[in-house]
């Protein structure tokens, strides 16, 4: 009996660190941005609360527009995320044994070693006017003139792309492992083309997986800021910019709250909306993630 | 015109750099037959299953199907099906699309694939289990869909790979049965490969036995078992007692072979100087009296020294002068001896016929 109270806490104070960083890092403040985003600013330092920093996004088409190229740019950049990842996750998964494995796997993450920061500026003095890809396109008499090739939704697509890859290939990849070498076999025996092996045997077998680097991508994606700042510049558009310049540039943090609130919904929906589509369950798809 | 054979393997060598797997090996399937390859783990067997598939190609030789070669024929194009050691069912597919699968890549309609799919599955007694999942069934049901998800394509020839491996000893004996009945009704040639010896016995009606990627011999389980060509068939099919001696030729036919201890053994074989003798169990006849084995040539007194039951294939263990290990005898489970205690005195003894002499 007396053992109880003791093991409680001791669960307690075990299980505390992780309330603690949920709590604090994670629940508080969201609840704080949401409360945030219903006040409305009345009179100099007056607010109430109201839905006009909703309302705002609705009428200014430079916000919602915005908002649906956001969503529409992350989900062309899982496409093709998922469409270059697959063919790399089925030959580390199904072809390369041990060493090359891991070799494989290393250089997938080695661009992961330094920060989203400095890759992002990595490309741009491969792309930029000046920079080292125009240049070889110069010298090679395929352009007249230094082309500039940052700035466009090609280089921001490039480089979101880029930054997804690894976490595409990595569930990928552990999906394809566990398709046992028979199963193949036993498709190609039975008559099936590479073609009908593939779309009925493979990617059936790798969906939870596709449907778990397909998350995290669009994810990472949706949220980042850097990449498409500095590849796309003013073209760029990107949500989270117009957060960004709420709560820094115009200082209108209940705005930027909203804005906030509205692309955790946009994120969220359209995850479920994949994994209705998919028929896959969460609990399924984090196991592969 | 039918072709005389369904499948001709000849002069098949395969190599993984310089070890032969597979070392120049022929032989010939008649239509409607059911052929074992019978040999240990790494023999070579598997290989030479996956080069009839098409997962392998051989480093020389042939493989003909009804007479077209299959060289350079890729698997998905082979009218070969395999069942595979795992059984390698779909487990995204349903039992139904697994059996319907094939029909569809050789683009036969949805409907009437599954119509074929469900009659197939009629046939070997799993109707109204389409729409099952595939985790959902037992060992002996998944087996019999791997050989459904075949036949229904009708294949010149079925390839089983030790598809019994992996179910529990009386299941196994009872898809034996089912088995060799399966390939009775659809009168579809059989090519299985196992280990098991007992496996291939009993629904073979030839067996290859296979040895470090050559045959050993080819033939019916009687003529394996009861006349083998070499002392690895010898002491490959079934249980036999093995000894080690010198031979030299006697009268007729009749080699007597010296054991170290200084006794001498008389059976059938070629003589040379270093000499194996082989001799089953049940062919080793006993007695309390002697006289009733008097005219045997090999004749020896013994002790029982255990006693291993296992119902019909029970055996004795018995202490004999002169040899160094006991002898293994049928344990007689009727007449005089039965019953027959550890520590009994036992006359043993046997035709020079039941011995078989290889040189070593």
């Amino acid at each position: 009996m007396s053992a109880k109270p003791a093991q409680r806490l001791t669960l307690f104070l075990l299980l505390a660190p992780a309330i603690l960083w949920l709590g604090l890092l994670i629940v508080l403040p969201h609840v704080e941005i949401l409360v945030l985003s219903f006040s409305e600013r009345v009179a100099p330092r007056v607010y109430a609360f109201g839905f006009g920093n909703y309302l705002e996004f609705f009428t200014e088409p430079l916000y919602w527009r915005t908002f649906a190229r956001t969503a529409a740019m992350s989900i062309l950049v899982t496409a093709i995320t998922l469409v270059l990842a697959f063919p790399i996750a089925l030959y580390i998964a199904r072809v390369a044994q041990g060493r090359l494995k891991a070799m494989l796997l290393l250089l997938c993450l080695l661009p992961f070693w330094v920060s989203e920061l400095v890759r992002t500026l990595g490309w741009m003095i491969l792309l930029r006017e000046s920079g080292v890809i125009p240049y070889l396109l110069q010298a090679a008499g395929l352009a007249g003139r230094p082309v500039e090739l940052l700035y466009n939704d090609g280089a921001v697509i490039l480089g979101l792309v880029y930054g997804g890859l690894l976490f595409m290939i990595v569930p990928l990849a552990n999906a394809l492992e566990s398709l046992e070498p028979a199963v193949v076999e036993a498709g190609f025996d039975l008559g099936g083309s590479r073609w009908t092996v593939l779309r009925r045997i493979v990617i059936p077998h790798a969906m939870p997986g596709i449907v778990a680097g397909c998350i995290i991508v669009f994810m990472l994606t949706v949220g980042n800021f850097a990449t498409p700042v500095l590849l796309g510049g003013k073209n760029g558009l990107w949500f989270t910019e117009q957060i960004y310049a709420q709560f820094i540039t115009r200082f209108n943090w209940p705005q930027g709250a909203a804005f906030g609130m509205l692309l955790l919904l946009l994120s969220s929906a359209i995850v479920w909306l994949g994994l209705r589509l998919t028929g896959q369950s969460l609990g399924t798809t984090l196991k592969q993630a | 015109m039918a072709h005389p054979t369904d499948l001709d393997i000849v002069n098949v060598t395969k190599r993984f750099g310089s070890h032969a797997a597979v070392d120049d090996v022929s032989f010939s399937v008649a239509p409607g037959e059911f052929f074992s390859i019978l040999g240990p783990s790494g023999c070579g067997k598997t290989t030479l299953m996956r080069m009839i598939a098409g997962f392998e190609h051989p480093t020389s030789g042939d493989i003909r199907i009804r007479g077209k070669s299959m060289i350079g024929v890729p698997a998905n194009k082979r009218p070969v099906n395999m069942v595979f050691q795992s059984l390698a069912l779909f487990p995204m597919m349903s039992v139904g699309e697994n059996v319907a699968y094939g029909l569809s890549c050789r683009g036969v309609s949805r409907a009437e694939a599954e119509a074929r799919a469900n009659r197939m599955l009629e046939r070997v007694g799993l109707k109204g289990f389409g729409d099952r999942h595939v985790t959902a069934l037992s060992g002996g049901q998944r087996q019999r869909v791997a050989i459904a998800r075949c036949l229904v394509l009708e294949p010149t020839l079925v390839l089983l790979d030790e598809p019994l491996g992996a179910l529990d000893l009386k299941l196994r004996e009872h898809m034996k049965i089912e088995l060799k009945q399966l390939q009775a009704t659809f009168n579809t040639t059989f090519a299985y490969i196992t280990h098991d010896q007992s496996e291939a016995l009993v629904m073979s009606d030839r067996i290859a036995v296979m040895n470090q990627g050559r045959f050993e011999q080819v033939g019916s389980p009687r003529e394996l078992y009861h006349s083998p060509a070499t002392p690895f068939v010898a002491s490959f099919v079934g249980e036999t007692n093995r000894w080690q001696g010198e031979a030299a030729p006697a009268s007729n036919g009749v080699v007597a072979m010296r054991l170290p201890s200084g006794a001498v053994l008389h059976g059938q074989g070629r003589a040379g100087q270093a000499a194996s003798a082989f001799v089953r169990p049940e062919a080793v006849a006993l007695a309390q009296d002697p006289s009733v084995l008097a005219n045997l040539p090999n004749r020896f007194e013994g002790r029982v020294s255990a006693v291993l039951f296992d119902g019909a294939a029970s055996s004795l263990l018995i202490d004999t002068a002169g040899f160094a290990e006991p002898v293994r005898a049928v344990l007689p489970q009727a007449g005089p001896l039965a019953g027959i205690e550890v520590g009994a005195p036992v006359h043993l003894g046997w035709t020079a016929d039941a011995m078989k002499v290889f040189a070593a």
